[in-house]
Protein backbone atom coordinates (compact mmCIF):
# COMPACT_ATOMS: atom_id res chain seq x y z
CA UNK A 1 0.00 0.00 0.00
CA UNK A 2 0.99 3.59 -1.10
CA UNK A 3 0.33 7.08 0.71
CA UNK A 4 -0.07 10.46 -0.98
CA UNK A 5 0.23 13.96 0.88
CA UNK A 6 -3.64 14.28 0.19
CA UNK A 7 -3.83 11.61 2.60
CA UNK A 8 -5.00 8.71 -0.13
CA UNK A 9 -3.93 5.19 -0.19
CA UNK A 10 -3.10 3.38 -3.23
CA UNK A 11 -3.02 -0.26 -3.56
CA UNK A 12 -1.86 -1.78 -6.87
CA UNK A 13 -3.32 -5.31 -8.63
CA UNK A 14 -1.58 -5.45 -12.24
CA UNK A 15 -2.22 -2.66 -13.74
CA UNK A 16 -5.12 -1.45 -11.71
CA UNK A 17 -4.63 0.51 -8.92
CA UNK A 18 -7.05 1.03 -6.37
CA UNK A 19 -8.00 4.44 -4.74
CA UNK A 20 -9.29 5.57 -0.54
CA UNK A 21 -8.87 7.94 1.85
CA UNK A 22 -6.61 7.33 4.90
CA UNK A 23 -8.21 6.57 8.45
CA UNK A 24 -6.41 10.09 9.42
CA UNK A 25 -8.44 11.87 6.59
CA UNK A 26 -11.64 10.11 7.69
CA UNK A 27 -10.98 11.07 11.09
CA UNK A 28 -10.15 14.36 10.22
CA UNK A 29 -13.06 15.29 7.89
CA UNK A 30 -15.85 14.01 10.34
CA UNK A 31 -19.13 12.05 9.41
CA UNK A 32 -19.72 11.59 6.06
CA UNK A 33 -22.94 12.11 4.60
CA UNK A 34 -22.35 12.48 0.45
CA UNK A 35 -20.28 10.65 -1.68
CA UNK A 36 -20.43 11.88 -5.81
CA UNK A 37 -18.26 9.25 -7.97
CA UNK A 38 -16.63 9.69 -11.58
CA UNK A 39 -18.76 7.67 -14.30
CA UNK A 40 -16.61 4.28 -15.58
CA UNK A 41 -14.70 4.89 -18.12
CA UNK A 42 -13.37 8.68 -17.21
CA UNK A 43 -10.29 9.47 -18.46
CA UNK A 44 -8.63 11.52 -15.67
CA UNK A 45 -4.83 13.02 -15.33
CA UNK A 46 -3.61 13.00 -12.14
CA UNK A 47 -4.78 16.03 -9.61
CA UNK A 48 -8.20 16.29 -11.61
CA UNK A 49 -10.27 16.24 -8.80
CA UNK A 50 -12.71 12.75 -9.52
CA UNK A 51 -14.37 12.54 -6.32
CA UNK A 52 -16.44 14.31 -4.06
CA UNK A 53 -16.86 13.83 -0.48
CA UNK A 54 -19.41 15.75 2.10
CA UNK A 55 -19.09 15.28 5.93
CA UNK A 56 -21.25 16.98 8.38
CA UNK A 57 -18.80 20.04 8.33
CA UNK A 58 -17.75 20.53 4.71
CA UNK A 59 -17.09 19.76 1.76
CA UNK A 60 -13.94 18.32 -0.07
CA UNK A 61 -12.21 16.72 -2.95
CA UNK A 62 -10.26 13.89 -3.74
CA UNK A 63 -8.06 14.01 -6.40
CA UNK A 64 -6.51 11.41 -8.84
CA UNK A 65 -3.38 10.60 -7.77
CA UNK A 66 -2.16 9.04 -11.36
CA UNK A 67 -3.26 9.76 -15.14
CA UNK A 68 -5.47 6.60 -16.64
CA UNK A 69 -9.18 5.38 -16.87
CA UNK A 70 -11.80 4.45 -14.15
CA UNK A 71 -12.66 1.37 -14.62
CA UNK A 72 -15.09 0.71 -11.12
CA UNK A 73 -16.35 3.09 -8.72
CA UNK A 74 -17.87 1.94 -5.33
CA UNK A 75 -21.40 2.81 -6.16
CA UNK A 76 -22.54 1.60 -2.17
CA UNK A 77 -20.73 4.63 -0.85
CA UNK A 78 -23.46 6.85 -2.56
CA UNK A 79 -25.95 4.84 -0.39
CA UNK A 80 -24.22 4.42 2.61
CA UNK A 81 -21.17 7.26 2.65
CA UNK A 82 -20.37 6.30 6.26
CA UNK A 83 -19.11 3.81 5.45
CA UNK A 84 -15.88 5.94 4.85
CA UNK A 85 -15.74 6.91 8.62
CA UNK A 86 -16.08 3.06 9.47
CA UNK A 87 -13.66 1.19 7.00
CA UNK A 88 -11.72 3.67 5.36
CA UNK A 89 -8.87 1.30 4.34
CA UNK A 90 -11.48 -1.66 3.30
CA UNK A 91 -15.10 -1.21 2.09
CA UNK A 92 -15.05 2.49 1.44
CA UNK A 93 -12.35 2.55 -1.63
CA UNK A 94 -13.78 5.20 -4.12
CA UNK A 95 -12.45 3.89 -7.55
CA UNK A 96 -10.11 1.73 -9.51
CA UNK A 97 -7.94 3.19 -12.18
CA UNK A 98 -6.37 1.45 -14.68
CA UNK A 99 -2.54 3.32 -15.53
CA UNK A 100 -0.37 2.08 -18.59
CA UNK A 101 2.07 1.27 -16.17
CA UNK A 102 1.91 -0.08 -12.46
CA UNK A 103 5.19 1.77 -11.17
CA UNK A 104 4.27 5.43 -11.63
CA UNK A 105 2.47 4.66 -7.86
CA UNK A 106 6.50 3.68 -6.49
CA UNK A 107 7.21 7.15 -5.92
CA UNK A 108 4.81 7.90 -3.42
CA UNK A 109 5.18 7.68 0.56
CA UNK A 110 5.19 3.72 1.78
CA UNK A 111 3.24 3.10 5.49
CA UNK A 112 6.13 3.86 7.43
CA UNK A 113 6.58 7.97 5.73
CA UNK A 114 3.34 8.39 5.98
CA UNK A 115 2.72 7.74 9.22
CA UNK A 116 5.65 10.43 10.18
CA UNK A 117 3.64 12.85 8.07
CA UNK A 118 0.41 12.75 9.66
CA UNK A 119 2.42 12.01 13.69
CA UNK B 1 -5.16 34.66 16.59
CA UNK B 2 -3.85 35.67 20.30
CA UNK B 3 -6.30 38.06 20.89
CA UNK B 4 -9.06 34.84 20.91
CA UNK B 5 -10.90 35.12 23.93
CA UNK B 6 -11.33 31.85 26.47
CA UNK B 7 -14.88 30.65 27.88
CA UNK B 8 -14.46 30.16 31.48
CA UNK B 9 -14.91 26.54 30.74
CA UNK B 10 -11.72 26.28 28.33
CA UNK B 11 -9.95 23.37 30.39
CA UNK B 12 -13.06 21.39 30.77
CA UNK B 13 -13.63 21.47 26.96
CA UNK B 14 -10.23 20.10 26.60
CA UNK B 15 -10.36 17.76 29.26
CA UNK B 16 -13.92 16.16 27.73
CA UNK B 17 -11.52 16.07 23.88
CA UNK B 18 -13.34 18.80 22.52
CA UNK B 19 -11.90 20.43 19.24
CA UNK B 20 -11.09 24.07 19.48
CA UNK B 21 -11.78 26.25 16.77
CA UNK B 22 -12.00 29.97 16.79
CA UNK B 23 -15.96 31.39 16.78
CA UNK B 24 -17.33 35.12 17.49
CA UNK B 25 -13.52 36.42 18.88
CA UNK B 26 -13.59 32.79 20.92
CA UNK B 27 -11.89 29.37 21.01
CA UNK B 28 -14.72 27.46 21.26
CA UNK B 29 -15.31 23.71 21.49
CA UNK B 30 -16.64 22.79 17.30
CA UNK B 31 -17.24 19.00 18.78
CA UNK B 32 -16.12 16.60 21.10
CA UNK B 33 -14.86 12.24 20.13
CA UNK B 34 -18.28 11.60 19.57
CA UNK B 35 -18.41 13.92 16.70
CA UNK B 36 -21.05 16.05 15.46
CA UNK B 37 -23.88 13.48 14.01
CA UNK B 38 -23.69 11.41 17.68
CA UNK B 39 -23.58 14.73 19.53
CA UNK B 40 -26.66 15.67 17.39
CA UNK B 41 -28.71 12.64 17.88
CA UNK B 42 -27.97 12.14 21.45
CA UNK B 43 -29.44 15.70 21.98
CA UNK B 44 -32.68 14.68 20.06
CA UNK B 45 -32.76 11.26 22.40
CA UNK B 46 -31.87 12.43 25.67
CA UNK B 47 -29.71 15.63 26.29
CA UNK B 48 -26.69 17.42 25.76
CA UNK B 49 -25.21 19.79 27.33
CA UNK B 50 -24.04 23.36 25.17
CA UNK B 51 -21.82 26.23 26.27
CA UNK B 52 -22.41 29.30 24.97
CA UNK B 53 -20.70 31.30 26.91
CA UNK B 54 -19.86 33.58 23.94
CA UNK B 55 -23.00 34.99 24.11
CA UNK B 56 -23.79 38.43 25.58
CA UNK B 57 -25.73 39.02 28.89
CA UNK B 58 -27.17 41.88 29.42
CA UNK B 59 -29.48 43.45 32.59
CA UNK B 60 -31.92 46.77 31.55
CA UNK B 61 -32.80 48.47 34.55
CA UNK B 62 -34.82 51.68 35.17
CA UNK B 63 -37.05 53.23 37.73
CA UNK B 64 -39.89 49.95 37.19
CA UNK B 65 -39.57 46.95 34.23
CA UNK B 66 -42.12 48.79 32.33
CA UNK B 67 -40.01 52.00 31.98
CA UNK B 68 -37.28 49.99 30.78
CA UNK B 69 -39.52 47.53 28.42
CA UNK B 70 -40.84 51.06 27.13
CA UNK B 71 -36.92 52.06 26.33
CA UNK B 72 -36.13 49.04 25.02
CA UNK B 73 -39.35 49.28 22.82
CA UNK B 74 -37.68 51.94 20.82
CA UNK B 75 -35.33 49.82 19.41
CA UNK B 76 -37.37 46.59 18.76
CA UNK B 77 -40.44 46.42 16.81
CA UNK B 78 -41.84 43.86 19.82
CA UNK B 79 -44.16 43.49 22.39
CA UNK B 80 -41.98 44.57 25.56
CA UNK B 81 -44.05 46.01 27.91
CA UNK B 82 -46.79 43.82 27.84
CA UNK B 83 -44.26 40.36 28.49
CA UNK B 84 -45.49 38.84 31.83
CA UNK B 85 -43.47 38.63 35.04
CA UNK B 86 -41.05 35.29 34.90
CA UNK B 87 -41.91 35.14 31.02
CA UNK B 88 -39.31 35.07 27.94
CA UNK B 89 -39.59 36.30 24.64
CA UNK B 90 -38.15 36.46 21.66
CA UNK B 91 -36.84 39.88 19.32
CA UNK B 92 -34.33 41.37 17.12
CA UNK B 93 -32.85 44.95 17.18
CA UNK B 94 -33.45 46.51 13.64
CA UNK B 95 -31.96 49.49 12.06
CA UNK B 96 -33.30 52.49 9.83
CA UNK B 97 -33.89 50.80 6.65
CA UNK B 98 -35.80 48.16 8.79
CA UNK B 99 -33.06 45.25 8.25
CA UNK B 100 -32.51 42.99 11.50
CA UNK B 101 -28.88 44.56 13.32
CA UNK B 102 -29.30 41.10 15.55
CA UNK B 103 -31.67 39.03 17.24
CA UNK B 104 -32.07 38.34 20.99
CA UNK B 105 -34.07 36.83 24.29
CA UNK B 106 -35.41 39.24 26.90
CA UNK B 107 -37.23 38.50 29.99
CA UNK B 108 -39.31 40.01 32.12
CA UNK B 109 -37.65 39.73 35.76
CA UNK B 110 -39.95 41.46 38.28
CA UNK B 111 -37.51 45.00 38.33
CA UNK B 112 -35.29 44.57 35.16
CA UNK B 113 -35.20 43.24 31.75
CA UNK B 114 -32.34 40.39 31.41
CA UNK B 115 -31.15 40.07 27.79
CA UNK B 116 -29.26 37.65 26.15
CA UNK B 117 -27.96 38.58 22.57
CA UNK B 118 -25.14 37.03 19.85
CA UNK B 119 -21.69 36.78 20.20
CA UNK B 120 -20.73 38.26 17.10
CA UNK B 121 -22.85 41.41 17.81
CA UNK B 122 -22.63 41.66 21.29
CA UNK B 123 -20.56 44.69 21.03
CA UNK B 124 -22.60 46.43 18.62
CA UNK B 125 -25.85 45.40 20.37
CA UNK B 126 -24.29 47.35 23.82
CA UNK B 127 -23.28 50.07 21.95
CA UNK B 128 -26.87 50.13 20.68
CA UNK B 129 -28.26 49.87 24.05
CA UNK B 130 -25.92 52.59 25.29
CA UNK B 131 -26.52 55.28 22.89
CA UNK B 132 -30.20 54.47 21.90
CA UNK B 133 -31.89 53.80 25.55
CA UNK B 134 -32.77 56.98 28.03
CA UNK B 135 -30.58 58.15 30.61
CA UNK B 136 -32.53 56.67 33.51
CA UNK B 137 -31.97 53.28 32.07
CA UNK B 138 -28.97 51.67 32.98
CA UNK B 139 -26.71 48.68 30.60
CA UNK B 140 -25.63 46.50 33.00
CA UNK B 141 -23.04 44.26 30.83
CA UNK B 142 -22.81 41.00 32.80
CA UNK B 143 -19.27 39.82 32.57
CA UNK B 144 -19.65 37.01 35.55
CA UNK B 145 -21.45 34.39 34.43
CA UNK B 146 -21.27 31.58 32.15
CA UNK B 147 -24.18 30.81 29.74
CA UNK B 148 -24.91 26.91 29.36
CA UNK B 149 -27.70 24.96 27.67
CA UNK B 150 -28.93 22.02 28.21
CA UNK B 151 -31.11 20.56 26.06
CA UNK B 152 -33.42 17.44 24.96
CA UNK B 153 -35.94 15.12 25.91
CA UNK B 154 -34.20 14.05 29.45
CA UNK B 155 -33.30 17.64 30.09
CA UNK B 156 -35.56 18.54 32.58
CA UNK B 157 -35.52 14.89 34.52
CA UNK B 158 -31.49 15.76 34.02
CA UNK B 159 -32.04 19.44 36.07
CA UNK B 160 -34.33 18.23 38.27
CA UNK B 161 -31.61 16.22 40.26
CA UNK B 162 -30.02 19.38 41.14
CA UNK B 163 -33.61 21.17 42.02
CA UNK B 164 -37.13 19.82 41.23
CA UNK B 165 -38.41 23.05 40.82
CA UNK B 166 -37.12 23.14 37.57
CA UNK B 167 -39.72 20.71 36.06
CA UNK B 168 -42.58 23.38 37.11
CA UNK B 169 -41.26 25.78 34.40
CA UNK B 170 -42.92 25.81 31.20
CA UNK B 171 -41.18 26.79 27.64
CA UNK B 172 -40.20 30.77 27.83
CA UNK B 173 -40.44 30.69 31.65
CA UNK B 174 -37.62 32.43 33.72
CA UNK B 175 -37.20 31.81 37.10
CA UNK B 176 -34.08 32.31 39.70
CA UNK B 177 -33.10 29.06 41.22
CA UNK B 178 -30.23 27.66 43.35
CA UNK B 179 -28.63 24.24 40.96
CA UNK B 180 -25.82 23.15 43.45
CA UNK B 181 -24.90 25.33 45.29
CA UNK B 182 -25.22 28.74 42.78
CA UNK B 183 -27.84 31.19 42.21
CA UNK B 184 -28.80 30.20 38.85
CA UNK B 185 -30.71 32.44 35.90
CA UNK B 186 -32.77 29.80 34.34
CA UNK B 187 -35.01 29.87 31.21
CA UNK B 188 -36.89 27.26 29.57
CA UNK B 189 -35.88 27.73 25.89
CA UNK B 190 -32.83 26.76 23.66
CA UNK B 191 -31.65 26.54 20.20
CA UNK B 192 -32.29 22.90 19.12
CA UNK B 193 -36.05 22.80 18.92
CA UNK B 194 -35.99 20.15 21.78
CA UNK B 195 -37.12 20.93 25.03
CA UNK B 196 -34.93 22.26 27.67
CA UNK B 197 -33.32 25.04 29.60
CA UNK B 198 -30.48 27.86 29.33
CA UNK B 199 -28.58 28.52 32.49
CA UNK B 200 -27.09 31.28 33.52
CA UNK B 201 -24.35 30.34 36.47
CA UNK B 202 -21.45 32.49 38.46
CA UNK B 203 -18.59 31.77 36.68
CA UNK B 204 -16.67 30.38 40.24
CA UNK B 205 -19.66 27.70 40.04
CA UNK B 206 -19.25 27.29 36.25
CA UNK B 207 -17.52 24.08 35.95
CA UNK B 208 -18.84 22.23 39.01
CA UNK B 209 -21.66 22.64 37.74
CA UNK B 210 -21.15 21.84 34.44
CA UNK B 211 -19.42 18.84 35.70
CA UNK B 212 -22.85 17.83 37.65
CA UNK B 213 -24.61 17.83 35.03
CA UNK B 214 -22.31 15.86 32.32
CA UNK B 215 -21.52 13.08 35.53
CA UNK B 216 -25.59 12.18 34.52
CA UNK B 217 -24.53 9.37 32.11
CA UNK B 218 -28.08 11.20 29.67
CA UNK B 219 -25.91 13.93 29.41
CA UNK B 220 -22.89 14.39 26.46
CA UNK B 221 -21.15 17.29 25.98
CA UNK B 222 -22.55 18.62 22.57
CA UNK B 223 -20.14 21.30 20.44
CA UNK B 224 -21.49 24.44 17.79
CA UNK B 225 -21.35 21.39 14.99
CA UNK B 226 -24.51 19.95 16.22
CA UNK B 227 -25.92 23.08 17.53
CA UNK B 228 -25.75 24.10 13.90
CA UNK B 229 -27.60 21.05 12.74
CA UNK B 230 -30.30 20.43 15.51
CA UNK B 231 -31.03 24.71 14.75
CA UNK B 232 -31.34 23.90 11.31
CA UNK B 233 -33.45 21.39 11.50
CA UNK B 234 -35.66 23.57 13.98
CA UNK B 235 -35.84 25.84 11.53
CA UNK B 236 -34.02 28.57 13.35
CA UNK B 237 -32.36 31.44 12.37
CA UNK B 238 -28.92 32.17 12.18
CA UNK B 239 -27.55 35.89 12.64
CA UNK B 240 -24.93 36.67 9.77
CA UNK B 241 -26.47 33.98 7.95
CA UNK B 242 -30.67 33.49 7.98
CA UNK B 243 -30.77 36.95 8.61
CA UNK B 244 -28.97 40.16 8.51
CA UNK B 245 -28.66 43.92 8.25
CA UNK B 246 -30.17 43.33 4.86
CA UNK B 247 -33.38 41.34 5.63
CA UNK B 248 -36.58 42.80 6.41
CA UNK B 249 -38.16 40.69 9.51
CA UNK B 250 -41.25 40.13 7.66
CA UNK B 251 -38.61 38.77 4.29
CA UNK B 252 -37.04 36.70 7.13
CA UNK B 253 -40.93 35.14 8.00
CA UNK B 254 -40.35 36.05 11.68
CA UNK B 255 -43.58 38.37 11.24
CA UNK B 256 -45.14 36.21 14.26
CA UNK B 257 -42.44 38.07 16.40
CA UNK B 258 -43.71 41.64 16.00
CA UNK B 259 -47.21 41.11 18.10
CA UNK B 260 -50.37 43.61 16.94
CA UNK B 261 -49.61 45.96 19.65
CA UNK B 262 -46.66 47.25 17.66
CA UNK B 263 -48.41 47.00 14.33
CA UNK B 264 -50.56 49.47 12.55
CA UNK B 265 -53.46 50.03 14.88
CA UNK B 266 -52.01 48.82 18.07
CA UNK B 267 -51.83 50.84 20.85
CA UNK B 268 -47.79 51.30 20.72
CA UNK B 269 -47.56 51.21 16.85
CA UNK B 270 -44.61 52.00 15.15
CA UNK B 271 -41.90 53.67 17.28
CA UNK B 272 -38.66 51.44 16.27
CA UNK B 273 -35.88 52.00 14.16
CA UNK B 274 -37.26 51.10 10.03
CA UNK B 275 -40.99 51.47 11.04
CA UNK B 276 -42.05 52.59 8.04
CA UNK B 277 -40.42 49.68 5.88
CA UNK B 278 -41.55 46.99 8.88
CA UNK B 279 -45.39 47.76 8.81
CA UNK B 280 -45.75 48.55 5.05
CA UNK B 281 -44.60 44.90 4.71
CA UNK B 282 -47.07 43.83 7.17
CA UNK B 283 -49.66 44.94 5.06
CA UNK B 284 -48.40 44.57 1.41
CA UNK B 285 -45.76 41.81 1.54
CA UNK B 286 -42.15 41.67 0.50
CA UNK B 287 -41.03 40.26 -2.60
CA UNK B 288 -38.61 37.75 -1.16
CA UNK B 289 -38.86 35.54 1.78
CA UNK B 290 -37.23 32.86 3.45
CA UNK B 291 -38.31 29.28 3.70
CA UNK B 292 -37.25 25.76 4.09
CA UNK B 293 -35.56 24.14 1.23
CA UNK B 294 -35.11 20.34 0.79
CA UNK B 295 -32.70 18.84 -1.58
CA UNK B 296 -34.13 16.07 -3.52
CA UNK B 297 -30.96 14.22 -4.01
CA UNK B 298 -28.08 13.63 -1.19
CA UNK B 299 -26.10 16.15 -2.23
CA UNK B 300 -25.57 18.52 0.52
CA UNK B 301 -26.74 22.63 -0.44
CA UNK B 302 -24.63 24.61 1.81
CA UNK B 303 -24.63 28.88 2.22
CA UNK B 304 -24.47 30.41 -1.14
CA UNK B 305 -25.89 27.54 -3.24
CA UNK B 306 -27.64 29.82 -6.27
CA UNK B 307 -31.11 29.11 -6.62
CA UNK B 308 -33.33 28.60 -10.36
CA UNK B 309 -36.72 27.94 -11.35
CA UNK B 310 -35.36 26.11 -14.25
CA UNK B 311 -32.84 22.99 -14.12
CA UNK B 312 -31.56 24.43 -18.09
CA UNK B 313 -28.14 25.46 -16.96
CA UNK B 314 -28.05 26.99 -20.64
CA UNK B 315 -29.17 30.36 -21.95
CA UNK B 316 -32.49 29.42 -21.59
CA UNK B 317 -32.37 28.77 -17.93
CA UNK B 318 -32.94 32.20 -16.65
CA UNK B 319 -31.58 34.32 -14.18
CA UNK B 320 -31.06 33.54 -10.35
CA UNK B 321 -34.17 33.87 -7.94
CA UNK B 322 -32.73 32.79 -4.73
CA UNK B 323 -29.93 31.47 -2.64
CA UNK B 324 -29.56 29.75 0.13
CA UNK B 325 -28.51 30.60 3.28
CA UNK B 326 -27.90 27.96 5.60
CA UNK B 327 -27.53 24.05 4.76
CA UNK B 328 -26.27 21.23 5.31
CA UNK B 329 -26.85 17.39 6.60
CA UNK B 330 -29.65 17.12 8.84
CA UNK B 331 -29.35 14.18 11.07
CA UNK B 332 -32.61 13.72 12.09
CA UNK B 333 -34.28 14.29 9.37
CA UNK B 334 -31.20 11.77 7.45
CA UNK B 335 -30.55 14.25 4.48
CA UNK B 336 -29.81 17.36 3.54
CA UNK B 337 -31.86 20.12 4.61
CA UNK B 338 -31.61 24.11 4.09
CA UNK B 339 -33.02 27.67 4.44
CA UNK B 340 -33.00 30.55 1.87
CA UNK B 341 -34.68 33.61 0.08
CA UNK B 342 -36.67 33.13 -2.71
CA UNK B 343 -39.05 35.57 -4.19
CA UNK B 344 -42.57 35.17 -2.93
CA UNK B 345 -43.87 33.77 -6.50
CA UNK B 346 -42.06 30.81 -5.66
CA UNK B 347 -42.47 30.03 -2.27
CA UNK B 348 -45.20 27.97 -1.63
CA UNK B 349 -44.67 24.96 -0.26
CA UNK B 350 -44.18 22.27 -2.98
CA UNK B 351 -42.71 24.52 -5.77
CA UNK B 352 -39.53 22.63 -7.14
CA UNK B 353 -36.47 25.05 -7.68
CA UNK B 354 -33.15 24.15 -8.26
CA UNK B 355 -29.62 24.72 -6.79
CA UNK B 356 -26.37 24.92 -8.58
CA UNK B 357 -23.69 22.44 -7.17
CA UNK B 358 -20.36 22.25 -8.13
CA UNK B 359 -22.25 23.06 -12.13
CA UNK B 360 -25.28 20.77 -11.66
CA UNK B 361 -28.72 22.34 -11.09
CA UNK B 362 -30.03 19.72 -8.45
CA UNK B 363 -33.23 19.55 -7.19
CA UNK B 364 -34.90 21.34 -4.39
CA UNK B 365 -38.23 21.83 -2.87
CA UNK B 366 -39.48 24.46 -0.62
CA UNK B 367 -41.01 23.13 2.74
CA UNK B 368 -43.00 24.58 5.70
CA UNK B 369 -40.52 24.55 8.11
CA UNK B 370 -39.58 23.38 11.02
CA UNK B 371 -37.38 19.92 9.47
CA UNK B 372 -38.04 18.35 12.73
CA UNK B 373 -41.11 19.37 14.81
CA UNK B 374 -40.76 21.30 18.06
CA UNK B 375 -40.63 19.22 21.48
CA UNK B 376 -41.19 22.18 23.86
CA UNK B 377 -42.93 21.94 27.43
CA UNK B 378 -45.99 24.58 26.85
Amino acid sequence: MKFTEDHEWLIADGNIITVGITEHASTSLGDVVFVELPEVGTEVEKGDEVVVIESVKAASDIEAPVDGEIVEVNSALEDEPGKVNEDPLGAAWFFKVKVADASVIDDYMDEAAYKALVE
Amino acid sequence: MSDLKSLTLDALHRELGGKMVPFAGYDMPVQYPAGVMKEHQHTRAAAGLFDVSHMGQVILRGESYEEAALALETLIPVNVAGLAEGRQRYGFFTNDQGGILDDLMFANRGDHIFVVVNAACKDQDIALLQNGLPDGVAVEVIEDRALLALQGPEAEAVLATLNPAVADMTFMDVAVLDLNGAECWISRSGYTGEDGYEISVPNEAADAFARALLADERVLPIGLGARDSLRLEAGLCLYGNDIDAGTSPVEAALTWGIQKVRRTGGARAGGFPGADRILTELDSGTDRVRVGLKPQTRAPMRDGVALFASDDAGEDGGDQIGHVTSGGFGPTVGGPVAMGYVPTAHAAPGTVLYGDVRGKRLAVEVVALPFVAANFKR
